[in-house]
């Protein structure tokens, strides 16, 4: 077992259907198209031998779901954009990798499960990025879910379990975030021509999130997850978590090379497809500003803890 | 034409456990029971409805999420199977579903005329959500009566509770008119359950009640008040103070359903019919009922 594992580059790509079923539609999400090929390529290029995905179109609520069907097929139709098209698949996942995952979770304390049921409904943004990233299934892939009520603690020991499964089996993984940027879409129907960032306030977060990413500045982009969700994101869910798994998941510095391939606006919200390579020499000292946590003790019992 | 009309109001939960419990033959998991006090009530709202008169059920379900308006099921037929994906291990149901295309149609040129945004959904590969299904299912297990389908906007995330009350009463409104100009007798469901904060571990037989309790005390208070005014009739109070039990429960409400289903029926003042409540992994689930015609109104629980 390495103490270290291999993360070849990390890749974050946006959930919506539309670059894979309607690139023509909209130049800009055309370019998104043109971002997932190129990225498509770089993995090839690689010798990767493991696609990890954190899906936030995923939600879970009893723990941490993990997808270990071997052969999950299916045809999938987005909620909202079911017009659109739809998307059949066939993907091809790495059980014994899902297995370990799992394990790595409840060694630090948090409470997972595979799944592996034919039928089983894989989500939008998964189906988007390996029908566009791993067409042939030339990798095996797995999936994590997000649990909806999970904050920032619980994502890090998530995210540091991921690792402890890679450096386990010796894996060279490329690691793939699902997530919007902003994630306000427009609420009527509109004409694809006309799609734009929902507001000028997503746009310039969106730009600054982007200046970091290009500037490798991953556990910066981590430490401001709060922030983010404060201002860029419907509540849907407790908290903006796709940085806090990605950085604890590839490493939690900012010694990364950044490329911003794409960002475009997806009815609305704000899709980027950027790529980030371990590198040596980043910018910025990382600062935590709340605890790295290692193991996962559950909630806080601050009430409890506030009469001794 | 003959006016239509809704014949019953039905609140219907829909943890897929239910289900699971009954071990129907469309369900491939086998469990050994669970969840009686919802399920017996489910058997005898469901035997109720056996002998009401009814053309179609109309059900709005929070887990057909929609960002971009309002959509109902355009096709005929729906076969496939769902697995539900927060709960696989308990919900893999394989499904026949008939569609009422032309209620649904209705329903949805009211909806546009009144200004609300819509889409009909004609995608024949769509997989109808669990919630749906649940609900249906338990109300009419024969499966003889079609349905229409209506996805669940989600306005409480985009805006606020308040703007989501709004426009589920906009709804409402307009899918009644749709209701009265098709001459059919509709019963509609809303699918969800009151407080709805989850427990995020699952016991190891899911089905052992000695696990089951509603998440926390503060939930069980707030069920207990609103089925309460339930019970007294008072539901354009109970859709008054929706909006704060939903910030303080995370109630599925939320989705729109019960202000949706109370706005069509004109806000009831009479009592709600109460067939059951129980938890299940810790959310708060009622099922009730609002029977417009005096006559069969009963006292249930």
């Amino acid at each position: 077992m390495s103490e270290e594992p291999e993360i070849v580059l990390g890749l974050y790509v946006p959930p919506h259907p539309q670059p894979l079923l309607a690139p023509e539609q909209n130049e800009g999400w055309s370019r998104l198209r043109e971002a997932f090929d190129t990225c498509r390529q770089r993995i090839e290029e690689s010798d990767a031998d493991l696609m990890l995905i954190y899906s936030t179109t995923w939600p879970s609520i009893v723990g941490h779901q993990i997808q270990a069907h071997p052969k999950p097929v299916f045809t999938h139709v987005d909620d909202d954009f079911h017009f659109l098209g739809s998307m059949p698949y066939e993907f091809h996942m790495d059980e014994e990798y899902a297995e370990c995952y799992r394990e790595a979770c409840e060694a630090r304390g948090l409470h997972a499960r595979t799944v592996a049921y034919d039928g089983f409904p894989i989500d939008t943004g998964s189906v988007v990025a390996l029908k566009l990233l791993n067409p042939d299934n030339r990798i095996p892939a797995c999936i994590v879910s997000s649990n909806v009520y999970s904050n920032r603690a619980e994502q890090i020991v998530l995210g540091k379990a991921a690792r402890d499964a890679m450096s386990k089996l010796g894996k060279k993984v490329v690691i793939v975030v699902v997530a919007s940027l902003s994630n306000r879409m427009f609420t009527e129907h509109i004409d694809p021509a006309d799609d734009r960032i929902h507001s000028a306030k997503d746009d310039e977060w969106n730009r600054k999130i982007l200046e970091f990413f290009g500037n490798g500045r991953l556990e910066d982009i981590s430490q401001l997850s709060r922030d983010i969700q404060g201002q860029i994101r419907v509540s849907k869910v407790v908290a903006y978590k796709p940085a806090w798994w990605m950085a604890a998941t590839m490493g939690q510095h900012n010694n990364y090379d950044g490329e911003v391939l794409a960002y475009e606006a997806l009815h609305g919200a704000g899709g980027a497809v950027i790529q980030l390579t371990p590198a040596k020499g980043g910018v910025g000292d990382k600062e935590f500003d709340e605890d790295d946590v290692e193991f996962y003790h559950g909630d806080r019992s601050v009430l409890d803890k506030g009469m001794l | 034409m003959v006016k239509g009309e809704v014949v019953l109001g039905c609140l219907a939960p829909h943890p897929p456990h239910v289900v699971y419990a009954e071990n129907p033959e469309q369900n491939e998991p086998f469990s050994e029971g669970g969840w009686e006090a919802l399920r017996w009530g489910y058997h005898s709202l469901a035997r109720k409805l056996k002998d009401i008169d009814y053309d179609c059920i109309v059900v709005l379900t929070p887990h057909w999420q929609t960002y971009v308006g309002t959509h109902f099921l355009g096709l005929e037929r729906f076969q496939n199977i769902s697995v539900d994906p927060i709960f696989p291990n308990l919900f893999r149901f394989n499904h026949d579903i008939t569609v009422d295309v032309e209620m649904a149609e209705a329903m949805h040129d009211a909806a546009a005329e009144a200004g609300i945004i819509t889409k009909m959904m004609r995608n024949p590969d769509f997989r109808v959500d669990y919630g749906t299904i649940v609900s249906c299912h338990m109300l009419n297990p024969d499966w003889d009566k079609p349905i229409v389908t209506i996805s669940s906007n989600r306005s409480t995330h985009y805006y606020s509770n308040e703007v989501m009350n709004e426009q589920a009463t906009a709804l409402g409104d307009a899918v009644m008119k749709a209701i009265e100009a098709s001459g059919k007798k509709v019963v509609l469901v809303a699918s969800h359950s009151l407080s709805h904060r989850h427990f995020v571990t699952e016991a190891p037989l899911p089905e052992d009640m000695s696990r089951e309790h509603i998440y926390n005390h503060s939930q069980y208070v707030w069920d207990m008040k609103l089925i309460d005014m339930m019970r007294r009739g008072e539901m354009q109070e109970v859709i008054d103070v929706l909006p704060e039990m939903i910030e303080q429960t995370m109630a599925e409400a939320e989705g729109g359903g019960l202000t949706w289903m109370m706005a069509a029926m004109g806000m009831p003042d009479y009592p709600a019919e109460i067939y059951g409540y129980q938890s299940v992994i810790g959310t708060g689930n009622a099922i009730a009922a609002w029977d417009p015609n005096e006559s069969t109104r009963q006292l249930v629980l």
